[in-house]
């Protein structure tokens, strides 16, 4: 029989709360609230500390909500180079207790212990050890989950917080883990636990024992790997430090400082989005051949439509087109939008070009060729160096930094943002 | 203020190991750096941050004083990288 592995998942707790808190010491004693800036309407909680947790406040939570909740909550602006550093920080301490580690996020970590154990003692030897370490190094503190699979190490390290480490053993997994809901197991999101929920599915363990062919039908392969994982038999290996998962898509997406009403705003903001896009799929040496928009309007209700493109591109210029082409064709008229966003799927590497006969193919060549010469002069310059004329419409609108908040989607699991 | 960041001189070796040799107060009063008992990655709750934690034996001409040992801090973690002390007395 094949050895079981040992897997941790090191989740620091309350993780931008406790970075502010720790750099700032007299907010130690009050409820504390990480919020974007509400005047550009990214006022939700990023993160709270255990003291505003206790009054109910959690990640997500409008900033008025919050302070609904309670009255002397200190809000505090994010600060992301300190987490970003803490986070390098702590990353370090992992790889002194194996290569196998492998982030989520900047405040989660897999590490692959198998085999250690002449090294470090058990899996929850060095789990304590590991904790005991990011506090004494580092002033944070973190929920340490230890495992045989990365689903039960997940669940394991959501059971105690702040501070402490959870094992759950092979002999233990359907008492700890098969009663929890359905919707709390990697991969089931809201959509699927309602499906779920449907059929009679509501915890981990009813999942696990589903028929696995009534299942197939329903959510296909995935509905197969979400009871495996259910029965704890999910072998995804964690990723050494130096892994890359393979790109699949490439998106950007952001929320506006004012509502999208008119057909211009929404052609302005998207040419931003997919100037991003363009300039990522650039450096990554990628061509797309579908691209896909995504709308939300201030009623919060959203959709997402795509189409292929005639022939593969990564101009601004068409991606851009398409989006507007499709959101005006499928918008709610009369409706505000919120947010939006661009996404290029289907990618392909790009090879030699071939010329094209084809005067569209042709033209968009020439256009890549000029949006490739305009990459170089911000590269160089700064991206406000050179601009397209329409961005002048609206400042407050076109000043956005758009590439704060880009994504990449991968084959492993989703990083936790859109 | 806990944490007060003072001026700093430090020898660098081929190694890439960094000494601390000289501390300057606020006032400008002058701390050498005797001896570097210990150092390691340590967090000061107590100013507010974490870095690497060198453990020094200082003395003063000016002050008299000898064999005062403090926690000297290189915060590496963030830009700009400096190094800092707890507040307390002297």
């Amino acid at each position: 029989m094949l050895m079981d592995r040992t897997i941790l998942l090191s989740d620091l707790n309350s993780f931008y709360a406790s970075v502010e808190c720790l750099y700032n010491p007299p907010l130690r004693t009050k409820p504390v609230a990480v919020c974007g800036a509400v005047e550009d309407r990214h006022g939700i909680v990023l993160a709270a500390n255990p003291l505003a947790k206790k009054f109910g406040i959690r990640t997500g939570d409008a900033v008025w909500q919050a302070k609904d909740k309670c009255r002397d909550l200190t809000v505090v602006e994010p600060h992301m180079d300190r987490y970003v550093a803490v986070s390098n920080t702590v990353r370090e301490i992992y790889q002194d207790y194996s290569p196998q580690a492998e982030p989520f996020g900047l405040d989660e970590c897999y590490i692959d212990l198998t085999g250690t154990d002449h090294l470090h003692g058990s899996g929850k030897m060095a789990a304590d050890s590991i904790r005991a370490r990011i506090e004494k190094e580092c002033g944070i503190t973190a929920s340490v989950g230890v495992s045989f699979t990365r689903t039960f190490a997940k669940l394991a390290s959501d059971m105690k917080k702040p501070n402490a480490t959870t094992v759950i053993t092979r002999n233990e997994y359907k008492q700890k883990v098969w009663p929890l809901p359905a919707s709390e197991l990697l991969m089931v999101g809201r959509a699927t636990a309602k499906k779920l929920t449907l059929m009679g599915v509501n915890t981990i363990g009813q999942l696990a024992q589903s028929n696995p062919d009534v299942l197939k039908r329903r959510f296909g392969v995935n509905g197969l790997l979400i009871r495996a994982f259910a029965n704890g038999e999910d072998t995804d290996p964690v990723g050494a430090t130096g892994w890359r998962p393979e790109i699949k898509s490439i998106g950007n997406s952001t929320t506006t400082p004012r509502d999208l009403v008119s057909d211009e705003d929404i052609r302005l903001i998207a040419m931003l989005l997919s100037e991003s896009v363009a300039e990522r799929m650039r450096e990554k040496n990628f061509l797309c051949r579908t691209v896909q928009i995504w709308i939300r309007y201030n009623d919060m209700t959203g959709f997402q439509y795509q189409t292929p493109l005639p022939f593969s591109s990564r101009t601004a210029k068409l991606i851009c087109d398409t989006s507007v082409r499709l959101a005006l064709r499928h918008r709610r008229p009369g409706v505000p939008i919120r947010s939006l966003g661009v996404r290029a799927c289907n990618l392909i590497i790009d090879e030699a070009p071939q010329l094209s006969f084809l005067p569209e193919q042709a033209a968009d060549q020439r256009q890549e060729q000029l949006e490739s010469a305009v990459q170089e002069i911000r590269k160089r310059f700064g991206h406000f160096a050179i601009e397209r004329c329409s961005m002048l419409a609206d400042r407050r609108m076109s000043g956005l930094d758009t590439r704060d908040a880009a994504s990449s989607q991968s084959v492993a699991f989703f990083r936790g943002e859109k | 203020m806990s944490k007060i960041y003072v001026r700093v001189t430090s020898e660098c070796d081929t190694g890439g190991n960094v000494i601390p040799l000289v501390v300057y107060w606020e006032d400008g009063s002058r701390f050498d750096v005797d001896r570097v008992l210990d150092v390691r990655n340590a967090a000061s709750l107590k100013a507010g941050g974490y870095g690497l934690r060198y453990r020094v034996r200082l003395s003063s001409e000016e002050f008299h004083i000898r064999n005062r040992e403090r926690y000297l801090y290189y915060e590496y973690g963030l830009k700009p990288e400096r190094w800092f002390v707890e507040g307390k007395d002297t």
